[in-house]
């Protein structure tokens, strides 16, 4: 049995949250009943309030409950540190180290092991801010995500001032989607809707296949007639790239939680374009113990056609994960995982009568 | 993302020198106000003034030059603003109204502009 743990990223399910179809509760209860007891969330997407308002005790006391009555562990905060708060300058150095700290205060009152940094911030500000995040007993990790990857100079940096630093509460979150092995299908799906010609379409899909160079692959878009969308759909290049998972292998010591990131799920529980046998096996070899938190990001490439299933997404990909991990159950949604929000919506219409 | 429920359907309606509906903010997240560049709404294909808009959450209701400065407020994951315009009020029946929202995002590499169109009805 794998010693890596399943949980899932209640990103993945804001199609549904922000229409108010599934509220906490729902998020908790079907993750729980697939087995992926890890939560992450987006501090500012699952708390009204946070950063600029703040959050209420009673919102943190309800947070607890659930993750209590779900037999769940909080994971990571996901913080955004919105350092163009100011119209023309940037937030100086000073107040970005406060309000980092204020991140991991806020993580701490969840029960959180992480909180996670967007990959522009500095590495200075989060050294800065280290010393706080060993007090409170957070690590804040980093997040690899593409276009970066691990060999790009900016991550490098990243790791020199950690081993600098000498602090082990810093680290890195890696986002899966950074191996794109394939030109995921319902990217280029959304691009043919948005008039994309299925010869440029096809030849797009192709060169990401052959791994032939995105400024190469903009110059023959253009010269075949390609315009607008067919352009932007070449443009995905420069943003992606099929790195290797074995090069998460020299950061093992700092890796301690990975976003799952996926773009469709299909029926037959193959996430098309990112190779997960092989980042699981990778992970295994490198001795990772935390969490794969699911996170769906196919809602925005499909939402124009069809209203995305973000639990049956996460479902396939749980199962597969099960699977990659030798788990003999499969994961199964037990309860409707609308049932909270209908019975608070039920009984707000009942109040109104 | 979320660009198709921006708007929220049936939200029109008549207000005290022009017409108001229910926004939401196109993003898997909140932002602060100082954060919102612009938002503009068209109405049956004419721009409105910048200076005619009023964003409202929770009951406070600010101007888009006000919101720039904002930085203890927001407008929160899937929150429903009204978006107030005074242009002086709108004729019963439908209307085309497109409503879009230029943020200020810290990471990204461009300044995003997101909208959304759809016909509202106005109750006689």
């Amino acid at each position: 049995m794998s010693k890596i743990k399943r949980g899932v990223s209640l990103y993945s399910y804001q199609n549904e949250t922000f229409q108010g179809k599934m509220n906490l509760e729902d998020c908790i209860r079907t993750s729980a009943e697939l087995g992926a007891k890890g939560i992450e969330i987006i501090g500012e997407q699952t708390f009204w309030g946070w950063p600029e308002c703040g959050v209420a005790d009673a919102d943190v006391d309800n947070w607890h409950r659930l993750i209590r009555q779900y037999d769940c562990t909080p994971v990571s905060h996901d913080f955004m540190l919105d350092y163009k708060r100011y119209k023309g300058r940037i937030m100086p150095f000073d107040e970005q180290v406060a309000s980092v700290r204020k991140d991991i205060d806020f993580g701490a009152r969840l029960g959180m092991k992480y909180i996670r940094a967007l990959v522009s911030i500095a590495p200075e500000v989060l050294v800065a801010a280290a010393p706080h995040a060993e007090e409170k007993g957070i690590k804040i990790l980093i997040e690899v995500h593409a276009p970066l990857h691990f060999d790009h100079p900016w991550i490098i940096r990243h790791a020199e001032a950690f081993e600098k630093s000498g602090s082990d509460a810093l680290g890195f979150l890696p986002d899966m989607g950074m191996f794109l092995h394939a030109f995921p299908p319902v990217w280029k799906e959304k691009f043919m809707r948005l008039g994309v010609p299925q010869n440029i379409a096809d030849y797009i899909e192709k060169a990401y296949e052959d791994r032939v160079l995105s400024e190469y692959v903009i110059l023959d878009v253009q010269q075949m007639g390609g315009t607008g969308p067919a352009i932007a759909m070449a443009e995905t290049l420069r943003h992606n790239a099929a790195f290797e998972p074995k090069r998460m292998l020299d950061y093992m010591h700092r890796i301690h939680n990975i976003h799952g990131k996926f773009y469709q799920m299909n029926e037959d529980y193959v996430e098309p374009s990112i190779p997960y046998d092989k980042i699981v096996q990778v992970l295994q070899q490198g001795g990772y113990e935390g969490y794969i938190c699911s996170e769906y990001e196919g809602n925005r490439w499909i939402e124009d056609a069809e209203e995305p299933d973000s639990v049956e997404q996460v479902r396939r990909q749980q199962v597969m994960l099960a699977r990659l991990l030798g788990e003999t159950e499969v994961p199964t949604v037990k309860t409707s995982p609308t049932a909270s929000a209908d019975a608070e919506a039920a009984s707000l219409a009942q109040a109104a009568e | 993302m979320m660009d198709n429920k921006m708007i929220v359907e049936g939200s029109l309606k008549a207000v005290e020198g022009g017409f108001s509906f229910l926004g939401r903010l196109p993003y898997y997240r909140g932002l602060g106000l100082s954060m919102i560049e612009d938002i503009q709404v068209t109405v049956d294909g004419v721009v409105q003034p910048r200076d005619a808009v009023r964003f409202s959450v929770r009951g406070k209701t600010y101007t888009l030059d006000e919101m720039e400065t904002v930085y203890d407020d927001r407008w929160n994951f899937g929150e429903k603003a009204q978006i107030i315009v005074l242009n002086g009020g709108l004729a019963p029946g439908s209307h085309t109204i497109t409503f879009a929202v230029r943020n200020r995002v810290s990471y990204l590499p461009f300044v995003p502009t997101t909208k959304d169109t759809k016909e509202l009805a106005l109750a006689a």
